[in-house]
């Protein structure tokens, strides 16, 4: 399960990096989202998959799964949310003042 | 010892910034209230190096769980006194903004971002935890990204993406990374990473995760690959943001690799280690020729910060105490420096009307102080005794020669030579000369825009001057960097 688990987030990120090479602002948003994806799906798995046991540490209990992992990747996913809206906002701001959403007009020159 | 007194530079920022939120458009009463906090939070911060000066490091488990399980703050004497240094920046920048920022940006919660980032700076410091630090690394970033954007202009629009990108990528490296961390030694906790790093068997997937880890920090600190993405976005913003990104943010990636790579990933140094004294090398080269290149001075200065991380990680790399020492020492004179810097190019942008260094000349006559702070600035910049540069430069090459590394203290000095020149060149071509009489000055606002700088100026004299007063500190950081069973002993011991 692990293995098969590692093989998606590492398709997760092999799109996620395409995405973020393209010229189009908005596709590179959407690779940045893909990519923190597959790095969550990949702290989940690295914290080793269970199922049927509960999150909780409790006295007595000796079948549990890791709870630290589940609480890295919410941490991680509220950031990363935040972050996608900032982004959004952010290119739609670039794109509207500089007229364009393509990376490679956006370089700027010398001159500024 | 267990003390509260650790939290108390996270916290103080974070509810200032909070508080002035709710004031915003009441623009002079929140310039007033942001000094007074920021003089508070100044005054705190002494008061907790001091204390960890006289009765070693403080910890705290935060929400009373114990230290490998819950997150704990680690307020050692490295920690404590990047968190002073860090709040006298701030005290020197909250003094420069109103003259330097227009009263929109004010409104638009520039106090509230400028708190917050100090916040997150002063906790990714404190913390003793993996994954506290990826989430403080975010705190500041979220900050800055509000900052470097403030005022909307296209230029700014267009070089903040690049800078949240890749700051964005390098900061998914880093849960990633975090989860490899977890998996082979399950824990995020700093200390228990060091004690079971020494128990792993297979230290090879170590070393891997180790590298991993370091072009996370390093793409954050702009070491050689990896510092394209920082002179551009660094000099758009208000000379008070550039000032507070150049000294801080990029320090925060160097003082993570000196805490990682001393205290956890310390396995296998004969291939880390000698990495990061390659890729110094190349970063004092790369950073000193692009400050040759450009007639903006905002753009000289930003270079400049690329060779002055490429010393500190110098330093780690040759790894025996001195050389640390001087890492050390270097770091926090560099901080100020820059800081000062960049304040220095604002005020002067600012008078002259544009930053570039063909429209200046003879800025002596009008301008005789803050000319001079920048002959002071460049001296200590490119480590002219007896200023601070010098006393750090100095021991980070004394390590070097210790440890047989001649090439890279050559490459060292060399480089040294040509951020002398890099500096001078805006000391020569924009304040000697004859006056231009085109340029008139409001001396009132030069005055306010001079003194924060004067400020910052004299702190990184007294360094060097004072050297003898400041060393024993600096050398009590660096032991306890050479032997990390006393951080680990700190957090465990209760």
């Amino acid at each position: 399960m692990e293995i098969i688990m590692s093989v998606v987030a590492g398709i997760l990120f092999a799109a996620g990096i395409y995405n973020l090479l393209q010229k189009q602002l908005l596709r590179i948003v959407i690779g940045t989202v893909i990519l923190s994806n597959g790095a969550h799906l990949f702290i989940l798995t690295m914290g080793k998959l269970k199922r049927g046991a509960p999150p909780v540490l409790e006295y007595g209990v000796s079948e549990y799964a890791d709870p630290l992992p589940q609480a890295l990747i919410l941490t991680s996913i509220v950031i990363s949310f935040g972050l996608t809206s900032l982004l959004l906002v952010l290119s739609y701001r670039a794109a509207q003042e500089n007229n364009t959403d393509n990376m490679e007009k956006l370089r700027g020159n010398h001159d500024e | 010892m267990m003390s509260n007194l650790a939290v108390l530079p996270i916290i103080i920022p974070l509810v200032s910034g909070i508080l002035l939120a709710f004031f915003h458009t009441k623009t002079p009463f929140v310039r007033h209230a942001a000094k007074l906090l920021s003089v508070i939070s100044t005054g705190v911060a002494a008061y907790v190096f001091y204390y960890v000066l006289q009765n070693g490091t403080v910890t705290l488990e935060t929400g009373g769980w114990e230290a490998p399980y819950g997150i704990v703050l680690v307020a050692d004497l490295l920690a404590v006194t990047l968190v002073l240094t860090t709040n006298i920046i701030g005290l020197a920048c909250i003094f420069y903004a109103p003259h330097s920022l227009t009263e929109q940006k004010e409104k638009f919660y520039f106090y509230t971002f400028f708190f917050l980032l100090i916040t997150g700076v002063s906790g990714a410091f404190l913390t003793g935890d993996l994954f506290n630090l990826f989430v403080f690394f975010e705190v500041l970033l979220m900050a800055s990204y509000a900052l470097i954007t403030l005022g909307g202009e296209k230029v700014q629009l267009r070089e903040s993406i690049k800078y949240v990108l890749v700051n964005l990528f390098s900061s998914i490296v880093f849960v990633t990374t975090v989860a490899f961390l977890y998996s082979v030694l399950g824990t995020v906790n700093m200390a228990q990473m060091a004690e079971r790093v020494q128990e792993v068997e297979q230290q090879g997937i170590l070393t891997t995760i180790g590298i991993l880890l370091f072009f996370v920090f390093a793409t954050k600190a702009a070491l050689f690959p990896l510092y394209y993405w920082l002179p551009k976005p660094y000099t758009v913003p208000n000379p008070v943001v550039s000032a507070m990104f150049a000294a801080l943010l990029t320090k925060v990636g160097v003082y993570s690799i000196i805490r990682m790579f001393t205290l956890v990933f310390v396995h296998k140094m004969e291939v880390t280690h000698e990495l990061f004294i390659w890729i110094a090398g190349f970063t004092l080269v790369f950073g000193a020729i692009g400050a040759l290149s450009t007639n903006n001075i905002k753009l000289v200065i930003a270079y400049n910060i690329i060779p002055a991380v490429g010393f500190m990680v110098m330093g780690v790399g040759i790894y025996n105490q001195t050389a640390l020492s001087g890492s050390v020492y270097y770091m926090i004179s560099d901080m100020i420096i820059k800081a000062a810097l960049f304040l220095l190019a604002g005020a002067v942008a600012h008078v002259v009307g544009t930053p570039d260094l063909r429209k200046m000349k003879g800025l002596i006559h009008q301008l005789p102080l803050l000319g001079w702070l920048l002959f002071i600035s460049a001296f200590v910049l490119a480590g002219v005794p007896p200023f601070s540069g010098f006393i750090g430069k100095l021991m980070i090459m004394q390590g070097g020669f210790a440890d047989g590394e001649i090439a890279i203290v050559i490459i060292g000095l060399l480089s040294s030579l040509l951020i002398l020149y890099s500096i001078m060149k805006i000391f020569v071509r924009g304040f000697w000369g004859e006056k231009d009489e085109s340029i008139t000055i409001d001396k009132k606002t030069v005055t306010a825009l001079t003194w924060p700088v004067a400020f910052l100026v004299f702190f990184t004299v007294l360094l060097g001057i004072g050297a003898e007063m400041f060393y024993p500190v600096v050398d009590d950081i660096s032991n306890q960097l050479m032997n990390p069973e006393i951080y680990i002993d700190s957090v465990f011991k209760e």
